[in-house]
C-alpha cells in the first residue's frame, strides 16, 4: 500500500464507555466498544466495516469524526490527529467530513425547509453571497435527485428513499473528502436501497469522496467496498479488499458470517457454520480471544492470548491464533 | 374444502372520518393456505402483507376494519370449516394461540416484561388445556429444548430483560407452537435480528416443520428468507398480490416486472456491474394508486393499457398466477375495453 | 411570529382552547379597565356593611360597605399582575438553569437540580410563606417568593427537554456538520423547548394566582384596605354566616381563572404537539 494517498489513518482506536453505579454515579466498569482497531482509508476508496449488532461498527465511525470522544488511540485525517485539535479547530474541520445517519427520518430537523437544510452547512463552513449560496444549493439538489419545487417543503413530505437523498445532499454540500455512511440504506425498502447505492456510488466518483461504509448488510457492503474490516465484540478481526475477505475469509467468525447470508436462490445450496450461543457483552467480554466461546476451532491459546493481527496475503489481515507462524 | 385457509376477495378499510370515504388499503386478496405448507408473502414496508395477516387472526383494530364482501375460511381442528370473519370475538379468542398462533418482528415487546418465560408460555397452555401445573411445567419444558434453547430449566425462571433477541424469538416460537397450531403466521420474525441468528432461526423453522403438521405464513420483506423457507409464495404490492406461484417459478420464471425488478436489484448486488438495476420512482401511498396498474408508473414495460385499466390476476402457467397486462389472455384484454 | 399566529388559530379550532383564550381575554380586559368598569371606588364605603347582592350591588357589600363587585374588579389586577410577574421570574431564572443543567450534564447539573430538588421537597405554599417571612409582608415580596417557588417547576421542565432534544439524531447530525454550538442551541434545540416551557408558564401562572389568595388569605400577600381575591376571602371568613356572599364571589373568581388557565394550558399542550398533528 503506497503512503501518500491515504487519507484516513486510524491507529489503535479505543472507546470506552463507563458503566456508572451508585449514588456517586462512580465509573464501576467500563463498555470496550471500540477496542484497539487499526486500519486505513486511501483516497477515493469504500471501506466498508460489517459486523453484527453491537459490534461497534457504528461507534467506531462516530470515533473517528469525534462525535463520541475516542479514549485512545490516534485518527489521522490527511496527516493530522483528529483527537489532539480544540474543540473549535474539529468544528473547522469538519467541513472535509461528515457523517450520513441510518435514519432519514430522525437525521432531518422537521422544523427546517430542505432549503434550510442545506444551507446550513454552507453558513458554517463558507462566506458565500446569497447568489453563490443559491448556486451551490441548486447544484447538490440537482446532483443527489432533488427537484427545484422540493427546497421548500419539509423532510415529513417525503418518501424514506428522498429523505435520505436530502440528508445525503445537506453531508456533501460543503465538499468534504470524505463520508462515514452509517448504515445509509437500512431503513430503505429493496427497491429504493439500490436507488441510494448507486447515488452514493456515482457522488463518489464525481466528488472524489472516499467513504467509510457502516452496514450489518454483507451483501451491500460487498457490492459497494474496495476493502472490508469485519468486527467483532469492538474488535476488527479482518481486514482486507473485497475480493479476499468475501471469496476466502480467514477468520472463523468471518467464515460464519458470510455463510450465514440467506440464499438468493431457493435451488442453492449452502454449507452453514453454526455459532453457538450469543454475541457476549461488550462489559463483561471473554478472556483472550473475544470470539472463543463461540469459536468451532477454540484451541488452548485462544482462551489466554488475545491473538495478534497478522498480514497473511498482501493487505489480508486476520487476528486469530489459528495462523500462528 | 381443499385447503386449510381460503381467503377470498379480502379487502382492509382505513376509516378517515365521517365524511370522507375509506381508503382501501388492501384489495382483492384471494389466498390459499395448504395443509403443511410454508406459504411466503413478499413486498416492501406499506404494501398490506402484515394487515392481510392480522386479519386472519381477528386483529384488526380501529381504524382498520375488513370490507364488505371478504371472506376468510378455515379448516377447524374437529373438521368442520369456519368463517373467521363472522366467528364471535370470544370463539375466536379460543382459536387465537391453539389452532392459529402468530409471531413477531419485535420479541421483546410481544412479551410481558413483568413475567417469567415459564409464566409466559405456561399462560398460553393454561387458557386452551386443563393440565396441572407441574404438568404445563414439563411441557414448556420440553418444548424450551425443541426449539433449543440451552440450559432451558434455568430460562424458564427469568425473565425477558435477561435474554438476547435471538432467545426470545425461540421463546416467541415455543410459545406458538406449544398447542400445536395448525397455523402459524409469522410476520417478519428474523428482521430485528442479526445474519447469524436469523441463519439460526431459520434453520430451527426448517427444522421444527418435519415435527409439526403446523402450516406456516412467512410475511417478510427479504427475498433471501423467502428462498431459505418457502414453498409457495404471494408477491404484494401497493394492496394487491401481483404474483403467486411456486417459490422456483418466482425465482426462475418470474412473471409479474415488480417481481423481477426486485429480484434484479438484490442479485445485481456484488454482481460484476457496479451500477446496480432499480426500480424507478417510489412505491405510492394507499389513497393515491392509480386507476390503471399501481406499478405503471415505475414499469418498464408500461402501456396506454396499464394505466386505464386494472390488470386481472390470471394464470399463465398451472398454479402461477400474475397482475399484468403483458400476460394477460387476448379475451381478459378484450373485456378491459 | 409565524408560529404564534399559528399557534393561536390552532388553539382556536380546539373547544376548550377557543373558551380558555376567551376567558382570559375577558379576565385581562377586566384587570385593565377596573377604574372604569368599577360603579364604585373599592375602598370605600357606599353602603350599610354586609348588604345582600342587589341591583345596586350586585355582588353585595362587605363588612365595612365596600362594593364587592368593585373590589373583585380591582384585585383581579392584583392577581394578574402577581401572576405574571412571579411567572416571569421564575419562569426566566428557571429557564436559563434548565438550560445550563440540560446542556452541560456533568457537575454543573448535579448542582443545580440538587439544588432545585431540595427547593421542590417543600410544599409550595410553605416556602413561599418561609420567603416571604425573611423578605418581609408585601405585594413585591410576595411576587418574588412565588417566583422563587417556581423556578424549580421550570428548570426541569427546561432541562428534561433540552437532554431529550440533545439525543435528537439531528441534533447529532447539526454537530457533524460543523454548525456551532450556539446556533445548535437557538436553531434546533430551543424549538423543542418552546412547547412544554409555553404549557408550564400557563400551568404555573394557575398556580401563582392561587398561591397568592392562599398568602393574601393569611394575611402575608397584599395589605389592606388594597382589595385581592385572597384577602377578600380571608376577611369573609369570620362571617360567613351573616355574609355568605362576601366569601362565595371571590372563591368563585379564583376558580373560574385557574380553571381557565388550566383549560388553556392543556389545550396548548395538545395543540403545540407535533406527534398530535395530522
Amino acid at each position: 500500500m503506497s503512503q501518500e494517498n491515504i487519507l484516513l489513518d486510524v491507529q489503535h482506536l479505543k472507546t470506552y464507555f463507563p458503566i456508572r453505579g451508585g449514588v456517586m454515579r462512580k465509573a464501576v466498569g467500563h463498555v470496550h466498544a471500540v477496542e484497539d482497531v487499526s486500519f486505513q482509508i486511501r483516497e477515493q476508496e469504500t471501506f466498508g466495516l460489517v459486523g453484527e449488532s453491537g459490534c461497534g461498527k457504528s461507534t467506531t465511525g462516530r470515533s473517528i469524526l469525534r462525535l463520541i470522544e475516542p479514549t485512545g488511540g490516534q485518527v489521522l485525517f490527511d496527516g493530522t490527529d483528529l483527537c489532539t485539535l480544540s474543540r473549535e479547530q474539529l468544528r473547522l474541520k469538519r467541513r472535509d467530513m461528515q457523517l450520513i445517519f441510518q435514519d432519514p427520518y430522525a437525521s432531518l430537523n422537521p422544523r427546517m425547509t430542505v432549503h434550510k437544510l442545506l444551507e446550513e452547512p454552507l453558513l458554517t463552513h463558507f462566506h458565500l453571497s446569497p447568489k453563490e449560496r443559491e448556486e451551490q444549493i441548486q447544484w447538490i439538489a440537482q446532483a443527489v435527485g432533488i427537484t427545484a419545487e422540493h427546497l421548500e417543503r419539509y423532510p415529513h413530505q417525503f418518501s424514506g428513499g428522498q429523505r435520505q437523498r436530502i440528508a445525503i445532499a445537506r453531508a456533501l454540500i460543503c465538499k468534504p473528502r470524505f463520508v462515514v455512511a452509517d448504515e445509509p440504506v437500512s431503513a430503505l425498502d429493496v427497491s429504493i436501497q439500490s436507488q441510494i447505492l448507486n447515488l452514493l456510488m456515482g457522488l463518489q466518483q464525481d466528488l472524489k469522496l472516499s467513504y467509510l461504509f457502516i452496514s450489518h448488510d454483507l451483501n451491500v457492503v460487498r457490492h459497494i467496498s474496495n476493502r472490508v474490516g469485519v468486527m467483532y465484540l469492538g474488535r476488527l478481526v479482518e481486514t482486507g479488499s473485497t475480493e479476499d475477505v468475501y471469496r476466502n475469509p480467514l477468520h472463523p467468525y468471518t467464515k460464519a458470517l458470510l455463510s450465514a447470508i440467506p440464499k438468493r436462490d431457493p435451488s442453492e445450496e449452502k454449507e452453514r457454520i453454526h455459532l453457538e450461543g450469543d454475541v457476549p457483552s461488550p462489559a463483561d467480554p471473554p478472556s483472550g480471544c473475544a470470539f472463543h466461546d463461540r469459536c468451532p476451532h477454540c484451541m488452548g491459546i485462544c482462551k489466554e492470548q488475545p491473538p495478534q493481527t497478522r498480514e497473511l496475503e498482501p493487505g489480508h489481515r486476520v487476528a486469530c491464533h489459528l495462523y500462528n507462524p | 374444502m381443499d385447503h386449510l385457509l381460503e381467503m377470498r376477495n379480502l379487502s382492509i378499510d382505513l376509516y378517515r372520518g365521517r365524511r370522507t370515504p375509506p381508503v382501501k388499503l388492501v384489495e382483492g386478496i384471494d389466498l390459499n393456505i395448504d395443509k403443511k405448507q410454508n406459504f411466503g408473502i413478499v413486498g416492501e414496508s406499506g404494501c398490506g402483507k402484515s394487515i392481510t395477516c392480522s386479519s386472519i387472526m381477528g386483529l384488526l383494530s380501529f381504524p382498520l376494519s375488513v370490507g364488505a364482501g371478504s371472506s376468510i375460511r378455515f379448516q377447524r381442528e374437529n373438521g368442520t370449516d369456519t368463517e373467521l370473519l363472522s366467528l364471535p370475538k370470544k370463539q375466536m379468542q379460543q382459536l387465537r394461540g391453539k389452532e392459529i398462533s402468530m409471531i413477531f418482528q419485535e420479541p421483546m415487546t410481544a412479551l410481558d416484561p413483568m413475567y417469567t418465560i415459564e409464566d409466559q408460555i405456561v399462560e398460553s397452555l393454561r387458557f386452551h388445556t386443563d393440565l396441572s401445573r407441574s404438568a404445563m411445567r414439563e411441557a414448556a419444558l420440553e418444548m424450551l429444548r425443541k426449539v433449543k434453547i440451552p440450559r432451558a430449566e434455568e430460562i424458564l425462571k427469568e425473565y425477558p430483560h435477561h435474554l438476547s433477541g435471538g432467545m426470545l424469538q425461540r421463546v416467541m416460537i415455543a410459545i406458538a407452537l406449544i398447542n400445536n397450531p395448525r397455523l402459524l403466521i409469522a410476520d417478519e420474525p428474523t428482521t430485528a435480528l442479526d445474519v447469524t441468528i436469523q441463519a439460526q432461526i431459520l434453520d430451527l423453522m426448517n427444522e421444527l416443520r418435519e415435527s409439526y403438521d403446523t402450516s406456516v405464513i412467512m410475511i417478510t420483506h427479504d427475498l433471501g428468507v423467502i428462498a431459505e423457507t418457502c414453498e409457495q409464495v404471494a408477491v404484494f404490492y401497493a394492496g394487491q398480490v401481483v404474483e403467486q406461484a411456486s417459490v422456483d417459478d418466482i425465482f426462475h420464471h418470474t412473471a409479474h416486472p415488480y417481481t423481477s425488478g426486485l429480484l434484479r436489484s438484490v442479485t445485481s448486488l456484488g454482481g460484476e456491474q457496479k451500477e446496480l438495476y432499480t426500480i424507478r420512482g417510489t412505491v405510492p401511498t394507499a389513497g393515491q394508486f392509480s386507476s390503471g396498474c399501481r406499478f405503471a408508473d415505475r414499469c418498464e414495460h408500461c402501456t396506454a393499457r396499464c394505466r386505464e385499466a386494472v390488470p386481472p390476476l390470471t394464470e399463465v402457467a398451472p398454479g402461477h398466477q400474475c397482475r399484468c397486462w403483458l400476460h394477460a389472455s387476448g379475451a381478459e384484454k378484450e373485456a378491459a375495453r | 411570529m409565524k408560529r404564534l399566529g399559528q399557534t393561536i388559530r390552532d388553539l382556536w379550532k380546539d373547544p376548550m382552547g377557543r373558551i380558555g383564550m376567551i376567558g382570559i381575554l375577558l379576565v385581562i380586559l377586566v384587570a385593565i379597565f377596573a377604574p372604569l368598569a368599577a360603579p364604585f371606588e373599592p375602598d370605600k364605603m357606599v353602603a350599610m356593611p354586609k348588604s345582600a347582592p342587589s341591583a345596586d350591588y350586585w355582588f353585595g357589600t362587605d363588612n365595612y360597605g365596600r362594593d364587592i363587585f368593585s373590589r373583585i374588579l380591582y384585585g383581579a389586577r392584583v392577581s394578574l399582575e402577581v401572576g405574571i410577574i412571579a411567572v416571569g421570574i421564575g419562569a426566566v431564572a428557571g429557564y436559563i438553569l434548565g438550560l445550563l443543567a440540560g446542556y452541560f450534564e456533568g457537575w454543573v447539573d448535579r448542582v443545580i437540580m440538587c439544588v432545585m430538588d431540595i427547593l421542590f421537597a417543600f410544599p409550595s405554599i410553605l416556602l413561599a410563606i418561609f420567603i416571604s417571612a425573611v423578605l418581609g409582608r408585601g405585594l413585591v415580596n410576595t411576587m418574588i417568593a412565588i417566583g422563587i417557588v417556581n423556578i424549580p417547576v421550570f428548570a426541569r421542565t427546561v432541562r428534561a427537554a433540552v437532554i431529550s432534544a440533545k439525543g435528537l439524531e439531528y441534533v447529532s447530525n447539526a454537530r457533524s456538520v460543523g454548525v456551532r454550538t450556539g446556533a445548535i442551541l437557538v436553531r434546533h434545540i430551543s424549538p423543542n423547548v418552546v412547547a412544554p416551557f409555553t404549557v408550564q408558564a400557563t400551568l404555573a401562572l394557575s398556580s401563582a394566582i392561587l398561591t397568592e389568595a392562599s398568602m393574601s388569605f393569611l394575611g402575608l400577600g397584599i395589605q389592606p384596605p388594597d382589595p385581592s381575591w385572597g384577602s377578600m376571602l380571608s376577611e369573609a371568613r369570620t362571617f360567613m354566616e351573616q355574609a355568605p356572599w362576601m366569601a362565595i364571589f371571590p372563591a368563585l373568581f379564583i376558580i373560574v381563572t385557574i380553571l381557565l388557565f388550566n383549560i388553556l394550558g392543556d389545550s396548548l399542550r395538545d395543540v403545540l404537539d407535533p406527534k398530535l398533528k395530522t
